[in-house]
C-alpha cells in the first residue's frame, strides 16, 4: 500500500468528490462493482483468512450428503423434523458459550447447571407441586446467581475462568444430586405445558409461512432504510437490486425448509423459540452498546477499559448471560425427555455445546464470532449424531467422530487466524 | 498537500491559556519522580516535553492524564484550579491523550474504534450510519490517509494508526492533546503524516502537549520546548531561537556531554582520515 500520492491525483480527487460516494474516494480502494465484483469480493475475503460461516456450511453439505448416501432416511421431512428438535436444547447453551467465548473466556460448568436447572424443576413442579412458572422463575434465579458467582471470583480475585468453571462443573453436579436426593429420577407429567411445548406443540403451516414471510419483510425493510440512510449521508449504499436478490433468496430458503418440514409434522414450537434467542443475541451483539463493547473485551481489555466501558460490568452481564441460557437449555432437556434425572446436563451435553460455538465458528481467542455460530455448529453435530444413530452406530463412535469434527474446527480456526494475519485480517 | 482543515469548534482562541502548571511535584516511595514543576500551554501552540530516560516526562503525563495525582503544586485549567485526580476528570476537563500503546482493538474497524465507548445510537441501536459520516469528516479534517474505515484496524500501518489513535482523542472535542512518543515506532513517510497532524491539531486551535525523544521532530513542529533533568525543569525555549545543541545541553545537564565528546570524536578522526589519505 503506498502512501504517497501526487497532486495531480489530489485535483482528480477533488473533483470527482462531488459524484463519488465519501466512503469510495480514496483512490487506492480497489472497487467491486456489480454481481461479478461482488463475487471477486468475497474470494478475496476467503482467501485472506475471512472465512466466516464458510467452512461450516461446506462441512454441513459434505455431511449431510454422506449419511444421505449410507441412509436413505436421513434427510427425510420425519428425520430433519426430529433434528430440528434436538438441536434446540443444546443449542440454546451453545449461545451462552459464543458469549463467554466472544470475551475469550470460557465456561466448562453448563452441562452440570443445564442439569441443575433440570432437577430445580422436577422437584418443585412434580414433587412441591408448584405452578410451574414460579419453578421456572426459581430455576432462572439460580442461573442469574450462578453467572453473579462466577463474575464476582473472575473480576474480583482475577481466577481464570477456566479454573472457576471447572470447580462449577464438579460443585453444580453435587447441588443437582443434592436437589433430586434419593429418588434419582422424577417424570414430568406428560400433560403439562411444558412437556406440551417441548413435543407435541408445531407450528400450523400457514402460521410457519406468515412468520418467514414476517421475517423476510423486515430483513429486506432494514436494509432499504440503511441504504437510503446512507445515500442521504453521502456514504455508499447497496444497490436496489442486491436488496431484492438477497430477499428472495432468503425467503426461497426459509419457504423451501419450512415446506419439507411442513411434509411431516412441522416446525416445532421448541426450534421456534431457539431460532428467536439467536436471533436476539444476533441484535444484542451486532446492533447494541453492549455488544460493541463485548467484542472490544475480547479484542483488547486494556483499550475497552481506557475507553470508558465498565469491563467488569461487561464479564459479570456475560457470565450472567450464560449461566441463565444453560438453565433454560436444561429446562428445555428435561421438557423433551419428559423427565430429569442424575444423568441429566450430564454425557456430552457440556462438551457439545462448547463444541457447537467453535464448529460454528467463533474464534477460542476471544473478539470474533457470531449469534449464528450456536445454530450452525448444533446443526452440524446433531447431524452427526442422527446420522450415527440411523446407522446404528453406537454412542463409542459418535464421540469419536464429534472429537475429531471438533479437532477440524480448531485447526480451521488456527488457520484462517494465521492467514488473517499475513492478509493484515487478524 | 491541500489544506482542508478548518477548526470547527472555537472554544478557545489562539493564544488564551489553557494548562498552568506551579511547582507541581511527585513522589514515588523514597524516589522525589517530580519537583516544582511549572508548564504552560496555550491554544494554538505546540509544547514539546524532552528529557533523557527518567527526567519525569512520562510521570508529568501521568500527572494531567489523571493516572497518578499529584503530591504538591496546582493546576490551573482555562484560569481555574482544578483538581486532577482520575482518567475520567482529565477527559471532562478536555485534555486527551494518547499513550504510546495506542489501546486500540485490532479486531473492530476504525468506525467502532474512532467511537469507542461513546457510540451513537438511534431508535435504540448503533447509529453506523452517522457514526460513519462523522469519522469521514474528522479524517477528512486531519487530511488523514485511511483508505476504508471499514478494515480492522490489524491491518493499518503504524502511521494510519497513530492517525486513528489521535483523530479519537478529537471526538471528545478536547481543548489539550497530550502525544506520548506519537512518532518512536514509525517510519520517515508516516513520521511525516503525524508531524502534518499534529500542525493541524494547531490550526484547529488546540494546545499540543508532544513529549518525544527526537529533536529533530521536536524543531520541525514545535513552537516551544520544555526540558526536564532529574524531575525538575531545566529550561524553556522558544524553538525558533534555539539550537539543538543548546536542547541536547539542557536535557544532558552540561555543554560538555556524549553527545558532544562523540561529535568531537568524530570530526577527530574523520580529519585524521583525510591527513592520512593525502
Amino acid at each position: 500500500m503506498s502512501d504517497t500520492k501526487s497532486s495531480a491525483a489530489d485535483v482528480a480527487q477533488d473533483a470527482t468528490a462531488s459524484t463519488v460516494a465519501t466512503d469510495l474516494q480514496d483512490e487506492r480502494l480497489i472497487h467491486n462493482a456489480g454481481a461479478g465484483g461482488a463475487v471477486r469480493a468475497f474470494f478475496t475475503r476467503v482467501r485472506g483468512g475471512d472465512l466466516g460461516t464458510l467452512p461450516v456450511i461446506i462441512g454441513l453439505v459434505v455431511i449431510w450428503a454422506v449419511f444421505q448416501l449410507l441412509n436413505p432416511n436421513f434427510l427425510s421431512s420425519t428425520n430433519l423434523v426430529n433434528l430440528t428438535l434436538q438441536c434446540a436444547a443444546v443449542g440454546t447453551i451453545s449461545i451462552g458459550i459464543v458469549l463467554v467465548l466472544l470475551l475469550g473466556e470460557i465456561d466448562l460448568s453448563v452441562g452440570s447447571v443445564s442439569g441443575l436447572g433440570a432437577a430445580i424443576l422436577a422437584v418443585t413442579f412434580v414433587q412441591q407441586g408448584w405452578n410451574p412458572i414460579f419453578s421456572i422463575l426459581l430455576a432462572l434465579a439460580v442461573g442469574v446467581a450462578i453467572g453473579l458467582l462466577y463474575g464476582f471470583l473472575y473480576t474480583r480475585f482475577g481466577v481464570p475462568s477456566f479454573v472457576i468453571t471447572l470447580a462449577g462443573l464438579l460443585g453444580f453436579l453435587g447441588l443437582q444430586l443434592w436437589v433430586l436426593g434419593p429418588t434419582g429420577s422424577i417424570n414430568i407429567p406428560f400433560d403439562s405445558f411444558l412437556v406440551q411445548f417441548a413435543q407435541q406443540w408445531f407450528l400450523p403451516a400457514w402460521v410457519s409461512y406468515l412468520l418467514i414471510v414476517l421475517f423476510v419483510a423486515v430483513y429486506a425493510w432494514q436494509l432499504v432504510s440503511q441504504a437510503r440512510r446512507r445515500t442521504a449521508a453521502g456514504l455508499s449504499a447497496m444497490p436496489a437490486g442486491s436488496i431484492i436478490v438477497r430477499a428472495v433468496v432468503l425467503l426461497l430458503l426459509l419457504g423451501a425448509a419450512a415446506w419439507y418440514l411442513n411434509l411431516t409434522r412441522g416446525v416445532g414450537a421448541m426450534f421456534v423459540f431457539f431460532l428467536a434467542l439467536v436471533l436476539i443475541f444476533n441484535y444484542a451483539l451486532t446492533r447494541t452498546r453492549w455488544g460493541r463493547a463485548v467484542f472490544a473485551v475480547g479484542g483488547n481489555v486494556e483499550a475497552a477499559r481506557r475507553s470508558g466501558i465498565r469491563v467488569n460490568r461487561i464479564y459479570m452481564s456475560v457470565f450472567v448471560l450464560c449461566s441463565t441460557l444453560a438453565i433454560v437449555g436444561g429446562l428445555l432437556a428435561a421438557s423433551r425427555l419428559a423427565a430429569a434425572n442424575q444423568g441429566s446436563g450430564g454425557g456430552d451435553i457440556n462438551l457439545n455445546a462448547i463444541a457447537a460455538a467453535v464448529i460454528g465458528g467463533t474464534s477460542l481467542f476471544g473478539g470474533r464470532g457470531s449469534a449464528f455460530s450456536a445454530l450452525l455448529g448444533i446443526l452440524v453435530i446433531q447431524s452427526i449424531s442422527s446420522g450415527l444413530t440411523l446407522l446404528n452406530l453406537d454412542s463409542s463412535v459418535r464421540y469419536m467422530i464429534t472429537g475429531v469434527v471438533l479437532l477440524l474446527a480448531v485447526i480451521v480456526d488456527s488457520l484462517s487466524r494465521r492467514s488473517r494475519r499475513a492478509a493484515g485480517r487478524a | 498537500m491541500t489544506l482542508t482543515s478548518q477548526p470547527t469548534t472555537e472554544r478557545s482562541r489562539p493564544g488564551d491559556h489553557i494548562l498552568a502548571l506551579r511547582g507541581v511535584g511527585k513522589k514515588f516511595g523514597a524516589i522525589q519522580a517530580l519537583t516544582d514543576i511549572e508548564l504552560d500551554v496555550h491554544a494554538g501552540e505546540v509544547v514539546a516535553i524532552v528529557g533523557d530516560n527518567g527526567a519525569g516526562k512520562s510521570t508529568l503525563v501521568k500527572i494531567l492524564a489523571g493516572v497518578h495525582p499529584p503530591d504538591g503544586g496546582t493546576i490551573e485549567f482555562h484560569g481555574n484550579k482544578v483538581a486532577i485526580a482520575s482518567p475520567a476528570d482529565s477527559k471532562q476537563l478536555g485534555i486527551a491523550t494518547v499513550f504510546q500503546d495506542l489501546a486500540l482493538c485490532d479486531n473492530l474497524d476504525v468506525v467502532a474504534n474512532l467511537w469507542l465507548g461513546r457510540e451513537l445510537t438511534h431508535n435504540a441501536s448503533l447509529d453506523e450510519v452517522e457514526m460513519e459520516k462523522r469519522s469521514w469528516t474528522l479524517l477528512r479534517e486531519l487530511s488523514a490517509k485511511i483508505p476504508s474505515v471499514r478494515t480492522p484496524i490489524a491491518s493499518l500501518s503504524g502511521g494510519q494508526r497513530q492517525t486513528v489513535a489521535i483523530a479519537r482523542s478529537l471526538i471528545g472535542e478536547p481543548s489539550v492533546v497530550i502525544l506520548d512518543e506519537p512518532t518512536a515506532a514509525l517510519g520517515v513517510a508516516q513520521t511525516a503524516e503525524v508531524l502534518n497532524l499534529i500542525e493541524r491539531l494547531r490550526e484547529r486551535g488546540l494546545g499540543v502537549v508532544l513529549i518525544s525523544h527526537n529533536i529533530a521532530d521536536v524543531q520541525a513542529v514545535a513552537d516551544r520546548v520544555v526540558v526536564l533533568r532529574l524531575g525538575r525543569n531545566n529550561g524553556d525555549f522558544r524553538v525558533a531561537d534555539v539550537s539543538s545543541e543548546t536542547i541536547i545541553a539542557a536535557i544532558t545537564g552540561a555543554t560538555d556531554n556524549a553527545v558532544t565528546r562523540r561529535a568531537a570524536h568524530k570530526t577527530a578522526s574523520t580529519s585524521i582520515v583525510t591527513e592520512a589519505s593525502e
